[in-house]
């Protein structure tokens, strides 16, 4: 790609961005959100049309108007989201769009599956071609995401984000998958946020910042802080000075905890909690022993079955999200497009999301669409929103503002609990690290602070204390400061109690 | 960026935003003008054995202008028109914005007529003030009634809206027959009558048939703008609308914001019958037979659920209905164009996906809801447009 350059009203998305990329050469492409990765991708792949610059493959500049012009030249993409339909089976995913026909009128299955046999054993991996989508576990359906593209005959892959939904051992088959497509002669654009995996699986990595290339490096004579810099533009403390914390009076105090989930099963069964002020306690624990539910419980968008919580001595048991939201609980959800914004409303709205009925916003049944601006033009300033003015719609901001737009509004005035659901998923390391700030400030003024995070290593380095769920319980307390993180690993995958049963059963 | 070049790149914007919320109703219009002349031409030769007319269209369409527009009585009699689609056309438009498919503002308008006659009935001696507000009252009165109950059985148990409300509009069929040849029958009317809604009848302030209602509807335009968007009650209705788990964590309470949404869309709905029956008919037979509730649905959806989209639609509409009977008349070309035109509106203001494509229009995730939304939202879930 030669001098690529994409503007959109008011941005210049791409500014004469130049790569090249080698056959066999897995190529990170790191930057912030909003840096232009994704718009550089999807010129590549024919999404999006560039206002200058050339595309060449071996050499010869070609014209790609659109994905399927991409897939015929071998320029295949995985996304972040899958593609995938959940109630058909691995082969018949794979063949979409690409159907070997027995005859006119049905699907030539056996030799779907041959081929689909034959490409995972060829990069060493395991896959039945008969087996639901809906039924594999999510580094499984990445895996058919890949060998979808593998049975198109891919030559250039582009994996956006791979591995911000799968588990470290799932991170590590991805891996050793994507360098034996290397060792193949395909090449494979990476794009990530995490500076770890960058400098574990990269060939060559280029930093984008703005729009504009800003360097290049090898692995090899490269750091996690110098990458930081490169994409941030300065000086980035990837593990933020946490300090002494002194924690306070008991503030909220969870005892006998039993929720439900969607389909009626005990998913939190019997949970026991308590956090001071000023005491971040983070809740470690693999996806889906019952963590949102409890967060979500806590916060009254769930209904409890059985036992209280009560927060600075008063019981708000079964009291109604809004009753909460009052006693100043702030709350980040960890889906922030179902729970955390309306997409389609303009920032302001979105920034009053909790208090839109109480002055100075609103007096009686009237709104004060100047005071909502007023506060609305602080909070982007305050907490560096990038954003074209104040009134677009929420859905056109990058994650990393999106949430920090959340992070605004729920941060705001004098919390007394905050309630914190991965509150960094997705984030470049910059908007982590401005996260991670504001909730240290937070806790040193006294705030309650209620951590869950998929990351260990965020839990690992924002905690006071550190708890493990496993199975709807809180199987271990741990001191956030001297925890080892294979305990806690170990803990989290097999509850305490080391039984080869137990373990296996976690994972299927 | 200089303040002239910002001025300019404002301006841009302001007109590309009127572009993106107009192109699609604006082509669905004149597609279904250009389906209707192509229509036109050939039941002309087909159907009526007439020779071959290629002007026929363009006939047929400025008669139909001419009577809708041309002099002070066809304006009038379109704002009388209009009146009944935009006060229905309202509710509706407010009960998409709420994610809402309020199918049954036919069954709401029926039972909106029967209650402001009821009332004026009652009303007989009093002062006409007094009756006719008592009248409008009894119409708004019943038809919120008739879309609370729908409300309510979504907010308790989950029932969809389309389903109870196409089910509320047979019950509204079934009452008004019963009602006309019962509790309300003018004595020894054949075929079965009510009494003439006497003193309650609306006062005519414009020409031969002007009545005040067409002033209720216009001032219904600026009160639900301002209740959509200037009232915490109106960003709680779109809330719930565009994101109701985002509304719920709000601390809206989504079921009690459903039973409000749907009450407001059958008072809207209501007072349209209402101002049907006191300002035109004066009485009510068995049958009433009008398709102001359906047409309605076209005319939020044309109007994109923006109060100013839905004046501008039911305007069209009023007119088409206006210009009808002339344009059979002087061009003769039968009314029933008309009823072709809209439903031609309607089939391509649902096939918008189309025309987005067409017209290079980015489709928005998660956007606000302006009923192409809602409809596609309540059949497909989640088919994204």
């Amino acid at each position: 790609m030669r001098g690529i350059t994409k503007r959109y009203p008011g941005v210049v998305a791409n500014d004469h961005i130049d790569l090249d990329l080698q056959p066999g050469e897995i190529h990170a492409l790191l930057g912030e959100n909003g840096a232009g990765k994704t718009t550089l991708m999807n010129i590549l792949y024919g999404l999006a049309v560039p206002d200058e610059g050339e595309i060449l493959i071996d050499g010869k500049p070609v014209n790609i108007a659109g994905p399927s012009d991409a897939i015929a030249r071998g320029i295949e993409m995985v996304h972040q989201h899958f593609m995938l339909i959940p109630v058909l089976s691995v082969a018949e995913n794979v063949v979409l769009g690409e159907e070997t026909m027995a005859n006119p009128v049905f699907l030539d299955k056996s030799e779907a599956r041959r081929r689909i046999r034959d490409l995972a054993g060829k990069f060493g991996f395991e896959l039945d071609p008969d087996a639901k989508i809906e039924s594999l576990s999510v580094g499984a359906q990445q895996r058919v995401e890949i060998l979808k593209t593998l049975y198109r005959n891919a030559q250039i892959l582009v994996l956006d984000e791979p591995t911000a939904v799968l588990t470290p051992g799932e991170t590590e088959e991805i891996f050793t998958l994507l360098r034996n497509l290397a060792k193949d002669g395909r090449s494979i654009i990476f794009i990530s946020h995490k500076l770890t995996e960058v400098l574990e699986i990269a060939d060559r990595i280029t930093v984008i910042r703005r729009g504009k290339v800003i360097g290049q490096r090898r692995p090899s004579e490269t750091t996690e802080e110098e990458l930081a810099e490169l994409m941030v533009g300065r000086a980035v403390l990837l593990t933020v000075e946490r300090g002494e914390s002194h924690p306070g009076e008991v503030r909220l105090k969870v005892e006998g905890l039993h929720v439900k989930d969607d389909r009626g099963n005990e998913i939190v069964r019997g949970v026991d909690l308590e956090i001071h002020g000023g005491e971040i306690v983070g809740i470690a624990g693999v996806a889906g022993n019952g963590q949102d539910e409890l967060v979500e419980a806590l916060v009254g968008l769930r209904r409890v079955a059985a036992g209280r919580i009560h927060l600075g001595g008063r019981d708000i048991t079964g009291v109604s999200p809004r009753a909460i939201n009052e006693a100043n609980v702030g709350y980040v959800p960890a889906d922030r497009h179902r729970f955390g914004l309306i997409l389609a409303f303009p920032l302001t709205d979105n920034l009053v999301l909790t208090s839109y009925y109480k002055p100075p916003y609103a007096h009686g049944q009237l709104r004060d669409g100047r005071a909502i601006a007023a506060a609305a033009r602080d909070k982007v300033r305050a907490y560096d929103v990038r954003t074209p003015s104040i009134d677009v719609a929420a859905q056109t901001l990058s994650g990393g503002n999106q949430q920090k737009l959340i992070v605004a509004r729920e941060f705001e005035g004098d919390t007394t609990l905050l309630v914190l659901d991965q509150p960094t998923r997705g984030l470049d390391v910059g908007s982590i690290e401005f996260i991670h700030k504001r909730i240290i400030e937070k806790r040193d003024a006294g705030t309650a602070v209620l951590l869950v995070s998929a990351e260990l290593d965020e839990v690992l380095e924002l905690s006071d204390r550190i708890a493990v769920m496993y199975r709807g319980k809180l199987v271990a307390f741990l001191d956030g400061r001297t925890a080892d993180k294979n305990d806690v690993g170990l803990l989290m995958a097999t509850g305490g109690k080391v039984a080869s049963a137990d373990a296996s059963g976690a994972a299927s | 960026m200089s303040r002239s070049e910002r001025g300019a790149s404002l301006v841009a914007g302001v007109l590309r935003a009127t572009w993106a919320l107009t192109a699609v109703p604006l082509f669905a219009f004149v597609l279904a003008l250009i389906v209707g002349a192509i229509v036109i031409v050939l039941s002309s030769v087909l159907v009526l054995k007439n020779s071959f007319d290629a002007t026929l269209p363009i006939s047929a369409y400025l008669a139909l202008a001419q009577g809708a527009f041309g002099s002070f009585n066809a304006i009038v009699s379109t704002l009388v028109l209009t009146t009944p689609l935009l006060l229905a056309g309202l509710g509706v438009a407010i009960g998409f914005r709420a994610g809402l498919f309020n199918i049954g503002a036919q069954g709401q308008f029926l039972m909106g007529a029967v209650g402001a006659v009821a009332a004026a009935v009652h009303f007989q001696q009093a002062p006409p003030i007094v009756a006719i507000t008592a009248a409008l009252m009894g119409g708004m009165i019943v038809g919120a009634f008739w879309g609370m109950v729908p409300g309510l059985l979504k907010a308790i148990s989950g029932a969809h809206e389309v389903v109870t409300t196409i089910m509320m509009n047979y019950i509204a069929l079934s009452a008004l027959a019963w009602i006309v040849s019962g509790p309300l029958q003018q004595s020894g009317s054949v075929p079965p009558t009510t009494p003439s809604v006497g003193v309650a009848a609306l006062p005519i302030v414009l020409g031969r048939t002007g009545h005040i209602g067409i002033f209720i509807a216009f001032i219904a335009v600026p009160l639900a703008w301002f209740l959509l968007f200037r009232t915490t009650r109106g960003f709680e209705i779109r809330a719930v609308g565009a994101n109701p788990d985002a509304a719920r964590y709000a601390g809206i309470k989504p079921r009690r914001l459903i039973v409000l949404t749907m009450s407001i869309a059958g008072l809207l709905a209501g007072l349209a019958g209402a101002c049907t029956v006191l300002g035109i008919s004066h009485q009510m037979n068995g049958t009433f037979s009008t398709t102001v509730g359906f047409d309605s649905i076209t005319v939020a959806l044309l109007g994109r659920s923006n109060p100013i989209g839905v004046m501008l639609a039911a305007i069209l509409f009023g007119a088409m209905r206006a210009g009808a009977g002339p344009m059979q008349i002087n061009a003769g070309v039968p009314v029933e164009l008309v009823d072709v035109i809209q439903a031609l509106i309607l089939l391509f203001l649902i096939a918008n996906v189309v025309f987005r494509r067409l017209l290079r229009l980015r489709g928005v995730r998660g956007s606000e809801q302006t009923g192409f939304e809602t409809i596609t939202k309540s059949y497909g879930r989640e088919a994204t447009v």
